[in-house]
Order: C-alpha cells, then sequence, then structure tokens
C-alpha cells in the first residue's frame, strides 16, 4: 500500500460522486422544476417543517404556474453557493433575496427585478431616535458576519456607531429584542420578515429610510433569454392582477411593512 | 464519587470537622443554588421572557422534532460517521507512513500530520468548503457535507495517526523481531504483528475520538450543513425562542456525548478483561501521557481511580 | 502576487493572529483557574462539591464549544446584560464581546484542564499524600504543599494539549464576531475568491507557527519538570 493523502482521495472519491450527480441530468422535465429558495429567512423563504413560506415562494410559485410547471421542488441556495447552483443545472430558477449587480451578470442572467430593496434598519417599535443611518452616533448596530451593510453604515453615514456582528440575523434579532443592541441593519424586506414573525408582533419596526437600491431578480443559466422573457412575463402579470401585492400583504406586509412605492413594483429589465 | 470516606488526601473527618464540612457543604450548595436561581430569574424577568410557554411550547410539536430536531441529529450522525470511517482509514494509513521503512514516506506523512494537525477544524472546513466549491465545482447538499468531512476527516486522521505510532512504537521489541525472524518483511510485520495488537489497544481512544468529531460536527452550521446546530436556528428562526432552543441543543448534545463515552469506557473494559496481556498493558501505557492506572490496585491519591483512557484525548 | 500584497494591505491579518493570540493567553489564564478550583472540588472531602465538580465536567465537555459561546454572548452579554466592559465606552461592543468570548474558551476548556489535573493528581503516589496526612497536614495544606505541585508536573503533557487545542478553538468565537484568525480568513475568502489557496495557506501557516512552540515548549518542560520517581 501507498502512501495516501486524505485530501486527494476525498477529492477523487468526491469527484466520482459528482460526475454520478452531473450525469443524472437537471431534475426539470415539462412539468417538475428545481427552484432555488433561501430556507431561513422569514417572510421571504423560510422552510416550515414540510412547507415554505414567504414572498420569494410565492413569487417562485406564480412564475412557476405561469410557465406551465405543476410540481416544484425547492431547494435551498446559499448566497455562496447561487451561481454554482444555476451553472451546475442544479436548479433552473432562483428566488433567493437575489440582487441584480454586473459582478453576478458575468456569471448568471437575471429575469426581473421582481422586487426593489434596499438597505434600512429595523429598531424596537417604541424607538424614536433613530431615523436613518445619520442617526446611529452612539449606538449599536448589528448585522452578520462577513456582509459589508454595517460597515458601510459606520464608513458613510455615522463613524461613531459601535457594530456588533453575529452568524445568523436570527441572533441579532434575538440581541435586538432583548436591548442589547439597538438597531439591525441590511435590506429591509429581510428586516420585515423578522418583525413579521408572530412572536415579535408589535416589537419592530422598519425604520423606512432607505439607503441603498438592491433590486432583487429571478436568477437564471447565462444566457437563457427565451427563459428570462417568459419569466418576466409572468412577472407583469402577477402585478397587474394584484397576485403581487396579495403575496407581499400576507407576508412581509403582516409587519405593516410598505415597500418604496416610487420603485415597487418594478418593471422588469429587458432580457439579454 | 464513591464519597469523602475513601480518600486518603485527609483524614476521616471528627465531629468538629464533620460539621464544618456541613457549613461549607451548605454554603457551597446555596451558591450553586444562588447562581443559578439568578440566571433563571434574570433570563425569565419581562425584558427577555425567556420561560414563557410560546418559546417552549415549540418543542412539545411533533413537527419541531420530525422536521429539524431529527433530521438535524441525523445529518450530525452521518457527518460524524463518514469522518470517523475516513479518519481510521486514513489515521491507519498515515500511521504506517510515518512507520515506514523509506525516509521520504516517513518525512512526508510526518510534515502532513504535524502541520494539519496545527490546523483549527474550523478553518480546514471553510477552505474545504469553498475549494469543494469554487474547484470541484460541488453544489447542493454535497457540499457543505464534503467541507464537514473533510474538515473533521483531515484532522482526525492525523490525531489517529499519532495514536498508530505511539500504539505501534509501545509494543514490545520482540513482537518486531519474532516477527521479522519468521521471515516476514518489515511491512508485513507491520501489518500482520503490529497493527492488530495496536489497534485493539486503541479502540477506546477511538471511540473516544468519535465524542470529538460529533462535537466538532457543530462547526458544520458555520457552513450551512444541516446538522443539529443548524436545524436548531432555522427551528428558532421559526419561532423566535433562540435561548430556549439553545438550551435544548445543549441537552441533546450531552446526553449523546454521555452516551457515547459510556459506550467507550464499556468497551475499554471488555477489551482489559479480554485481553488482558502485553498487547493492552504494553500499548496503553504509551498512548496515553500518564501511567495508566490499574483498576483494581488503588495506588494513587485519587479518591477511586476512574481512569477511562483517551478521556482526555482532546486534540 | 501583487493581488496578494493587496490582500495584506486591505486585511489586518497580524492584527487578527494578535486578536487570537490575546484570546489564547487570556483564555489558558482562565480555564487554568477554574480548571484548578474544580479539580480540587472533585478531590474535596464534601460531597456536594464533589458532585459539582463532576457534573461540571461532565456537562461542559459533552457540549460543542460553538454552542458555549453562543449562550454566553446571547444569554449572558445580550439578555442578562451582564456587561464586562464600561456600556458608555466607545468601544464596548468589541471590548465586551471580547470578554465573554474568553469566558466561554475559559468555561470550556477549564473541563479539560480539571480532568488533565486530575490525572497528574493520579501520578502522585498514595505514599505522598499519606506522609503529608501523617506530619499532620489537613486537606487544604497537604494539597496546597505536597500533591498539587507534583501534580501539576505530572499534569504538563495534558495541560500542553489543552493549550494547543485552546488554540486552535479560539477560531470558534468568530461566529459572534469577534475579529480573530478564523473570521478574517472568512471575510477574505467571500471578497477574493481567486486567492482561497494562498489564504488557507497563510492562516493555517500561522497556527503552526503559534502551536508548534507551544508543544516544543511542554514537551520540554515536561521532560524538565517530571517528577523522579
Amino acid at each position: 500500500m501507498k502512501l495516501t493523502k486524505p485530501f486527494g482521495v476525498l477529492a477523487a472519491a468526491m469527484a466520482v460522486a459528482i460526475s454520478l450527480t452531473a450525469c443524472s441530468s437537471p431534475s426539470t422535465s415539462d412539468t417538475k422544476v428545481a427552484i432555488g429558495i433561501k430556507f431561513d429567512q422569514p417572510g421571504l423563504g423560510l422552510k416550515e417543517g414540510d412547507t415554505y413560506t414567504g414572498f420569494d415562494v410565492e413569487v417562485a410559485k406564480y412564475v412557476a404556474k405561469e410557465l406551465g410547471y405543476t410540481d416544484i421542488e425547492f431547494k435551498e441556495t446559499p448566497s455562496a453557493q447561487r451561481e454554482t447552483m444555476l451553472q451546475s443545472d442544479q436548479v433552473t430558477m432562483i428566488f433567493a433575496t437575489y440582487s441584480i449587480t454586473d459582478d453576478r451578470k458575468k456569471k448568471v442572467s437575471f429575469a426581473g427585478p421582481y422586487f426593489v430593496a434596499g438597505q434600512d434598519l429595523l429598531v424596537a417599535a417604541d424607538n424614536t431616535d433613530i431615523t436613518g443611518p445619520d442617526t446611529l452616533n452612539g449606538k449599536k448596530l448589528c448585522s452578520v458576519v462577513g456582509s459589508t451593510s454595517a460597515q458601510k453604515v459606520k464608513d458613510n453615514f455615522a463613524d461613531q456607531v459601535q457594530l456588533k456582528e453575529y452568524d445568523t440575523y436570527s441572533k441579532c434579532v434575538e440581541a435586538l429584542a432583548s436591548g442589547a443592541i439597538d438597531a439591525v441593519t441590511t435590506d429591509n424586506v429581510i428586516l420585515a420578515g423578522f418583525a413579521a414573525q408572530p412572536q415579535y408582533a408589535g416589537k419592530f419596526k422598519v425604520v423606512g429610510k432607505t439607503f441603498s437600491v438592491e433590486r432583487y431578480g429571478v436568477g437564471i443559466k447565462k444566457g437563457d433569454t427565451e427563459l428570462c422573457t417568459k419569466i418576466n412575463t409572468a412577472l407583469q402579470k402577477m402585478v397587474s392582477d394584484g397576485a403581487w401585492q396579495k403575496a407581499l400583504d400576507d407576508t412581509v406586509g403582516q409587519s405593516g411593512f410598505v415597500p418604496d412605492a416610487a420603485v415597487n413594483p418594478p418593471t422588469p429589465d429587458a432580457c439579454s | 464519587m464513591s464519597g469523602a470516606e475513601t480518600s486518603i488526601l485527609f483524614d476521616a473527618p471528627g465531629p468538629k470537622a464533620r460539621r464544618r464540612h456541613a457549613i461549607i457543604a451548605t454554603i457551597g450548595s446555596l451558591a450553586i443554588l444562588g447562581l443559578l436561581a439568578l440566571l433563571v430569574v434574570g433570563l425569565a424577568n419581562p425584558d427577555n421572557n425567556q420561560f414563557t410557554a410560546e418559546k417552549w411550547l415549540p418543542f412539545l410539536d411533533p413537527q419541531s422534532w420530525s422536521a429539524y430536531l431529527i433530521p438535524g441529529l441525523i445529518g450530525t450522525l452521518v457527518a460524524a460517521l463518514i469522518s470517523v470511517v475516513l479518519s481510521i482509514i486514513f489515521g491507519l494509513l498515515l500511521g504506517m507512513g510515518r512507520l515506514s521503512q523509506h525516509t521520504w514516506v516517513r518525512w512526508a506523512t510526518g510534515g502532513f500530520v504535524e502541520f494539519f494537525r496545527a490546523v483549527p477544524v474550523l478553518m480546514m472546513m471553510l477552505f474545504a468548503y469553498y475549494a469543494g466549491l469554487f474547484t470541484l465545482h460541488l453544489t447542493g447538499n454535497l457540499l457543505p457535507l464534503f467541507g464537514v468531512v473533510v474538515g473533521l476527516t483531515v484532522y482526525n486522521s492525523c490525531v489517529l495517526a499519532e495514536l498508530v505510532r505511539s500504539g505501534v512504537g509501545s509494543l514490545p521489541k520482540g513482537q518486531r523481531e519474532s516477527g521479522l525472524a519468521i521471515g516476514l518483511t518489515p511491512f508485513q510485520t507491520l501489518r500482520i504483528v503490529l497493527l492488530p495488537q495496536a489497534i485493539t489497544a486503541m479502540l477506546p481512544s477511538m471511540l473516544s475520538q468519535l465524542v470529538v468529531i460529533l462535537k466538532d460536527s457543530a462547526l458544520g452550521s458555520m457552513i450551512a450543513y444541516s446538522e443539529l446546530l443548524r436545524a436548531g436556528t432555522n427551528l428558532s428562526t421559526r419561532y423566535g425562542n433562540l435561548i430556549p432552543t439553545l438550551f435544548v441543543l445543549a441537552a441533546m448534545y450531552i446526553v449523546l456525548n454521555y452516551l457515547l463515552t459510556r459506550i467507550a469506557g464499556e468497551v475499554e473494559v471488555r477489551l482489559r478483561r479480554g485481553t488482558r496481556g502485553i498487547v493492552a498493558q504494553g500499548a496503553m501505557a504509551g498512548m496515553v501521557p500518564q501511567p495508566a492506572a490499574e483498576p483494581d490496585v488503588p495506588q494513587t491519591v485519587m479518591p477511586k481511580p476512574d481512569h477511562r483512557p483517551g478521556r482526555e484525548k482532546l486534540r | 502576487m501583487s493581488e496578494l500584497a493587496e490582500l495584506f494591505a486591505t486585511y489586518d491579518v497580524l492584527g487578527a493572529f494578535w486578536m487570537t493570540i490575546q484570546l489564547t493567553v487570556w483564555g489558558a489564564v482562565g480555564s487554568l483557574i477554574i480548571g484548578t478550583v474544580i479539580a480540587i472540588l472533585r478531590v474535596s472531602p464534601i460531597g456536594v462539591l464533589q458532585r459539582f465538580g463532576s457534573a461540571y465536567v461532565t456537562l461542559v465537555r459533552n457540549t460543542p464549544l460553538t454552542l458555549i459561546v453562543a449562550l454566553t454572548s446571547l444569554g449572558f452579554a445580550d439578555a442578562l446584560r451582564l456587561n464586562l466592559a464600561d456600556p458608555n465606552s466607545p468601544t464596548f461592543i468589541v471590548d465586551n464581546s471580547f470578554r465573554w468570548a474568553v469566558v466561554a474558551i475559559a468555561i470550556y476548556h477549564a473541563s479539560f484542564v480539571a480532568e488533565a489535573i486530575r490525572s497528574g493528581i493520579n501520578t502522585v503516589p498514595q505514599g505522598q499524600a499519606e506522609a503529608a496526612r501523617s506530619i499532620g497536614l489537613s486537606f487544604g495544606p497537604s494539597l496546597r504543599y505536597v500533591v498539587l505541585p507534583q501534580a501539576f508536573r505530572g499534569a504538563i503533557s495534558p495541560l500542553g494539549n489543552t493549550l494547543i487545542a485552546l488554540t486552535k478553538n479560539t477560531t470558534v468565537v468568530a461566529t459572534v464576531g469577534v475579529a480573530e484568525a478564523a473570521y478574517m480568513m472568512r471575510n477574505m475568502i467571500e471578497f477574493n475568491s481567486s486567492l482561497l489557496y494562498w489564504i488557507f495557506a497563510i492562516m493555517a501557516t500561522g497556527f503552526v507557527l503559534l502551536t508548534l512552540p507551544i508543544g516544543l515548549l511542554f514537551t520540554w518542560l515536561s521532560q524538565r519538570l517530571a517528577v523522579q520517581r
């Protein structure tokens, strides 16, 4: 027996495993589609036992139906994996608070946007002295490890703000509930999702003064303009027949959150 | 613990000492209970409300178990089991490499073991996760599993390799010599004569390494592997009961690991009974940092030689 | 290579390792203190305290450090608002997070230190304790002057292992946002994924450089301080 390095062999074993999964073509047929969502974002994409709830999920269901799919398989697409999962055909579409950026457009294409979010602050319902990012001096602000959103606040708006970081937003929200921190920052609709949860009912409010623009698109495989056009048509129909508004009201709207009407509902970009 | 009377660290207490002990015991218990009470009251007060029914009732809902905690537990066990099996295989190979006749093999495996033993498991997992994503293009559930398994396996096979090396190293010299004398090659001697003896003696340590692996698998939540901790976090995101969930998770880990430790202890007792020869004693002495205490001859100061080798195996 | 230079210019890698070292040193001091107390409780003549000592070891040692870190941070620091830093200080969050992280590390590793010292006490021959008692020393003094000094010397090797493990385990506090090496590594990968292999090689080598001297020091110490019997 020769000397073997664990990593090499493991990698080889896993490579075999992938080639096997790669052979078994994307799990899409005429009626079945795999859609990527988040599993841990209340109000947007949350796995509740065996069902999935949230605004992203509702939009995904509507679009899938319009595209003629009757059977949806929801897959978890963590942020780091989104591009790779599209490229490797693991999912056909991704509805997962996926902001359209030029950087991402190099690897994947986007339909939509179906929602325009913006970075905002979540504070206690009775808080009156935090009205925007520039009122955060001397306050304690929470965000997640590996995101730049909190640092942006510190750099651009309030250099006296103190930053706390946790590995998940739910921990930030827990800290906010106990009063240990004054505000949580990320996209307004994500914050609204937490505020809309029954157990936090009436405890939090989204400040409502956004300071960035995040256009949530539907991630698809790069260059698939046909699919992109179909999705855009479906999205426009969803807005026009009122299903978009209803989906929003039923999910994140429960917190009293009202999205910026000047940009919402958005008109989809042209497909390219 | 077998109580105060058997210890030789102190005299059998007289009436005065007994009274003093009673006083200290009361004060000590009160202090411990007081701290616990402060904790409970603090968490229960209206600012926190951690002991309300709505935060604890979700644990009575079968769905919390069927959709979150049980799948999470299975995720933890799957990752731990794969890692244990792979660690033993690679640990043996690396251990044999370190005992090889060829200098370059010894150096290469030695360097590998020494390097990766020093790398934190979390870093290894992060690296394996991203390497799996960027280089091997793994996705879906396979990617985080790959990250966790590589992270746990690389580190633990290095630990086991060291166990193999010291286990073989502590066998009596005659074992190797007689192997060579009957015409076996050095490699055959290692494989047929030395390793089987060393491995039998190592089994308890291997089992207790399972506890280490099981606990470290919780780091997988950092790379989105659906193990117990992450399942619990998701559960608490749904119900907004993070702190109660952390307590429940801690209890689950404690019970699981405690059972494993007991099983390891049981296996060791059986092994000692079975192979109470040169193997067990010789190999044991080299493997644990301190001289092994004999179970039936209390020679040392401890009240009861509750010695389970490998239990101190932290790294 | 210019990318690599830029990486070092953007990220304070040395600062992150300095944080790791601080966590290690304070965590080691804390765990040594708590661990010694627990070990003493476990050999004490008082039943309740003995049981408390063993309960501590059993409970803490079987809980993942990640959970302990989360519990101290969310439970003690956030919910109970037990501040280990001045809440009005401009660096309150950084200081408080760091100190609670140290506490979590100390609590966890104290159980291993207690076991190491117990194994050290195991190496002390019966005759030593009997001799101590026969010259009239009671529990406290016989521990302090006779048993523990030998026990510590016998426990050096497992204590060294614990310290090395502690050094590596400090990475876990990245989950509560303490800017140490693993936190830095995660951020670096997130924004410079093309340099993944370099980043890992650098951070891993950092840990080899941190733990190697500890290993050598403790091997040397255990040989030098071994009790001749």
